[in-house]
């Protein structure tokens, strides 16, 4: 167990960049080691906990959703959620006026709205923090 | 002295502005910092033993004391054996890149 905390802020949309695995591998090794991961999801990133994605088969190969075992981010951050346990806290903040230029509003259980200054407020209560930009 | 953690995600090939993120490295140890330069995604398709251009070998060159990672991930989705990296490189996995975050007054820049 520890008292450690890492804060992180993701801006890219699902799908669009290797980042945003990268920022999810972190934070599944730092809670892992017992390190409790805020997220801060700015700009496009507030679609990666969207409810509504769905995985999909591909009809070029002719496979099914099944073959295809095609994950979602919704599903990876869900996971996440699910790992942190006792005082080790996994938290989510969309930013809300992002959320709300892109309609998306309905995501699966965890993630909180909020705005800039909670991902001031954890960059001054973590251990550190990593801003991670689009390009 | 201040500690420092710098993640290089992007390669030279593709982005120019890697040399400026490189020239901080060397600068930061010059000025007697300690340095942690992690290679991540196509930030290590420098890591290649023979790579051109050889930003490692010229960080390494200019700054011995920088300590260069490199994430096993990223070389093994890009086919990069271990053994064909370059001499110097620490082929290590996210983990230890969690350790370098936690590590007490270490700054992280991404790039």
């Amino acid at each position: 167990m520890s008292d450690k905390t890492i804060t992180i802020s993701l801006m890219d949309p699902p799908y669009d960049s290797e980042t945003t695995t990268t920022a999810l591998r972190i934070a599944d090794a730092a809670l892992d080691k017992g390190i409790s991961v805020n997220v801060f999801a700015y700009e496009g990133a507030v679609l990666l906990t969207m409810k509504a994605q769905q995985a999909h088969p591909n009809p070029v190969k002719g496979t099914t959703v099944e073959d295809q075992h095609h994950p979602t981010t919704s599903g990876f951050v869900g996971a996440l959620f699910e790992k942190a346990a006792g005082d080790v806290q996994f938290q989510w903040i969309n930013c809300g006026m992002c959320v709300d230029e892109r309609g998306a509003a309905d995501w699966i259980d965890g993630p909180k709205r909020g705005g800039p200054g909670d991902f001031y407020k954890w960059s001054q209560e973590s251990t550190n923090t990593l801003v991670i930009g689009t390009r | 002295m201040g500690k420092y953690l710098l993640i290089e995600s992007r390669d030279p090939y593709e982005y120019a502005d890697t040399n400026y993120f490189y020239d901080l490295a060397r600068d930061l140890a010059d000025r007697g910092n300690d340095v942690a330069f992690f290679l991540l995604q196509n930030g290590v398709l420098v890591a290649r033993s023979g790579a051109k251009p050889d930003k490692v070998g010229e960080l390494r060159q200019a700054a011995p004391r920088v300590r260069v990672l490199a994430d096993e991930f990223a070389l093994r989705e890009r086919g990069i054996q271990k053994d064909a990296t370059a001499p110097g490189i620490e082929v290590t996995d996210i983990s230890t890149l969690v350790d370098l975050l936690v590590d007490d007054g270490r700054k992280a820049i991404w790039h």
